[in-house]
């Protein structure tokens, strides 16, 4: 700890005291933004908290506080709190692993917490082979030394655990540089390249073709690089009336190309180069496609249809037309046809969205089907960073299991020659699950015992 | 015999072995919590039957899915991963008095989810937020983590117990039968590192989840952020043992204080604040 005195900075950042502070006060500060709503208008706040505080809140951040400079600044204070204090407790961690076993006095041994001496009839060559076998037979890689008239084993296992901690710290600040690298905040103002990571949405109708996508943050044009169609949209309902399905048909238009068509269903997304589409949200429009076939002829017809306006199929010599609509929110339930075949009075009737209707006319039968159009909101994100979060999040785990379940254990078995037989001192030290270490040791003695 | 009727035995079979557990508590009769054990061991198994009965009828329904989704089965989940846990504790370090503040959480559990107005326990079918093979994963991950936390809520709770009694030197009376406070050091220690591996698990799993279903694996809604506040709580009370040597005392306030998070990021989040997690609520 000399370095500690010379620079107090680096003795601060390496300090255990600050890494529970920041934990501890990233905790407390953290509530914040789960009481006081998130990124909602500014008018909100005024509204809701009057005018001072809500200047207040601006003045800190508040209503966008996970982005905010102090909690960032926070979060940076704590990957550089944790790299420094692992970098300065590795080198002792080396220095404790290389710690040579063979060197302990024999004195030392009998103050062990946990050690056992027994007396054995067999001789000391023999008492020594015994246990170089026993010693082998167990696992344990034992090195020898003869010492104080006597012979000296010593064996450990699972040295390199005492670095599970550091793997957990270092899976930290993987997972934190991975958020750095796919935050569209750093490619937009660092890198100057919003194309690099981004996160965005689009309100795509069927049937339209979009280039670009709306960011989140800030709202500008992002240039996708290569072109999105909605083919259709669909939502499916269980009897029950709950959503079952939203479900995008769409199609990837790569160099002028159509080189992928598939389905987007939520918790279904489509990655193309980088760029995931996730179904997000929809909007019913009021527009309608209108399909119609004439039976026994095998002629038919579709249309894209609004209100009130008449279309007419001249193969058949067929007008019709929509007059009126019965809908719930934007939702269209019900539509009113007007249809003609201009022989005796058009036919006019109600007909359910997505139901086929069968249309009696002195020329022949007519089917028809109508659905409402919608538009479906997609969501664009590309994020370079998210396999290095993924592979700190493995790696988070690994080494929570290292540092907690697995230890570093040491034996040493000193066997000394007496005038009938042998004594032998056992010790052993374990640096976590120390009970469990222990009931392994008697069981280990008691092999020798017999 | 539908699931329902084997809830609602699992619930008795609860609420009675947690009166015995506290009968051994108050009276030291070994017998007394025998039979807590017993009950709760029982209740255990018939609840195990009808959750798999439960998932069972969900398919049959034609809504097929693991009865992991609404509040009521979320309930019902901790009771027997909390039960589970506690059982599995008390054979492997023969703490049997620990049902005594154990059982009555779990107990309440599952009578707020039979009896509460607010909680539903129809089967209902998955919305499409929540169709995705991360759900199973994601939950029971974080109800492990859950259950290891109410169990080392329960055990700090006993630490205190017992020491104010050693204190005062009231050692005969009621925390006479509490074990010794260096097992019950251990015991928390112990139950708190299982539990922070679980709830690390569970977070991980979540923010997978969330990027395949809302492209971003981290958004700060109120229950991610709840449960990182958890995690850093943790994370503080395992740093406070492991490097400023903190034992006892102080470590059975932080056990406590810690499950206190949890609940309110299980339940408090879901009926006090709104968010992405609002399926959770009903």
């Amino acid at each position: 700890m000399t370095t500690s005195k010379k620079n107090p900075i680096l003795s601060l950042f390496a300090s255990v005291q600050l890494a529970l502070f920041l934990l501890f006060f990233l905790a407390a500060t953290s509530i914040i933004g789960t009481v006081i709503p998130q990124n909602s208008p500014r008018a909100f706040y005024i509204e809701k908290y009057g005018q001072k505080t809500a200047q207040f809140f601006q003045l800190l951040d508040i209503p966008d506080m996970y982005n905010s400079w102090w909690f960032l600044g926070l979060l940076a204070l704590f990957a550089i709190n944790l790299t420094v204090c692992s970098l300065e407790r590795i080198p002792q961690v080396f220095r404790t692993i290389r710690r040579d076993g063979l060197k302990v006095v024999p004195e030392q041994l009998t103050k062990f917490p946990l050690r056992h001496e027994i007396q054995i009839p067999e001789p000391f060559t023999l008492a020594t082979e015994h246990v170089a076998t026993l010693l082998k037979s167990q696992g344990w890689k034992a090195r020898e030394t003869d010492k104080n008239a006597g012979h000296l084993f010593f064996a450990e296992k699972g040295s390199w655990t005492r670095f599970g901690v550091y793997v957990v710290h270092c899976s930290i600040l993987i997972i934190l540089a991975g958020a750095l690298i796919g935050s569209s905040a750093v490619a937009r103002k660092i890198l100057h390249d919003p194309q690099f990571a981004f996160k965005g949405s689009i309100m795509l109708p069927e049937g339209e073709v979009t280039d670009h996508i709306i960011a989140f943050k800030g709202g500008e044009h992002i240039d996708l690089g290569l072109q999105l169609r909605c083919d259709a949209f669909a939502i499916e309902y269980y009897p029950n009336g709950m959503p079952k399905t939203y479900r995008s048909r769409v199609t990837v238009i790569d160099n002028g190309q159509p080189v992928r068509t598939t389905d987007i269903e939520v918790n279904q997304p489509l990655t193309y180069k980088g760029v995931t589409f996730y179904q997000s949200s929809y909007q019913p429009y009021q527009n309608y496609r209108i399909s119609l076939k004439k039976q026994g002829t095998g002629s038919e017809t579709s249309a894209t249809v609004t209100t009130a306006k008449q279309m007419d199929w001249p193969e058949t010599g067929v007008s019709y037309g929509i007059v009126n609509r019965e809908s719930q929110g934007e939702v269209t339930r019900r539509l009113k046809i007007w249809f003609t075949d201009n022989q005796g009075d058009p036919s006019i009737f109600w007909v359910n969205s997505n139901q086929e209707a069968a249309i009696e006319r002195p020329s022949g039968t007519y089917l028809l089907t109508i659905r409402q159009m919608y538009a479906t909101g997609l969501q664009a994100t590309k994020d370079p960073g998210v396999w290095l979060v993924y592979g700190g999040c493995l790696l988070m785990l690994v080494g929570l299991f290292i540092a907690f379940f697995l230890s570093h254990r040491k034996i040493y078995v000193f066997i000394q020659p007496e005038e009938k037989g042998s004594r032998i001192l056992f010790a052993g030290e374990a640096n976590k699950n120390k009970v469990g270490f222990e009931s392994k040791f008697s069981e280990f003695i008691s092999k020798l015992e017999k | 015999m539908d699931s329902s009727q084997l809830f609602g035995i699992t619930m008795i079979a609860y609420l009675l072995a947690a009166a015995f557990y506290l009968g051994l508590f108050l009276f030291k009769i070994e017998r007394i919590g025998l039979i807590g054990m017993l009950l709760a061991l029982g209740g255990a198994v018939v609840q195990t039957t009808a959750i798999g009965l439960r998932w069972h009828e969900s398919y049959q329904m034609g809504i097929g899915h693991a009865p992991l989704t609404n509040m009521y089965e979320s309930l019902v989940f901790f009771a027997w991963c909390t039960t589970c846990f506690s059982l599995a504790l008390e054979f492997r370090f023969k703490t049997r008095i620990m049902g005594a503040f154990v059982m009555p959480c779990v107990a309440v559990a599952m009578a707020y989810a039979s009896f509460s107005d607010r909680i539903d326990s129809k089967i209902s079918p998955l919305i499409p937020a929540l169709q995705s093979n991360w759900l199973i994963a994601h939950v029971v991950t974080c109800f492990i983590g859950y259950a290891a936390f109410a169990v080392a809520g329960g055990l700090g709770l006993m630490y205190l117990l017992k020491q104010t009694a050693t204190y005062k030197k009231h050692n005969h009376t009621l925390a006479g039968s509490l074990p010794e406070l260096m097992v019950l050091d251990d015991l928390i220690h112990k139950t708190i590192v299982f539990g922070f591996m679980w709830l690390s698990a569970g977070i991980i799993t979540g923010a997978i989840w969330a990027n395949e279903a809302w492209g971003t694996y981290w958004s700060w809604d109120p229950k991610e952020t709840w449960s990182i506040i958890t995690w850093f709580l943790y994370a503080t009370t395992l740093h406070a043992r492991f490097t400023r040597g903190w034992r006892g005392r102080r470590i059975a306030w932080l056990a406590i204080l810690g499950f206190l998070a949890v609940f309110f990021t299980y339940f408090g989040v879901n009926f006090l604040l709104s968010g992405l997690h609002s399926y959770g609520s009903a």
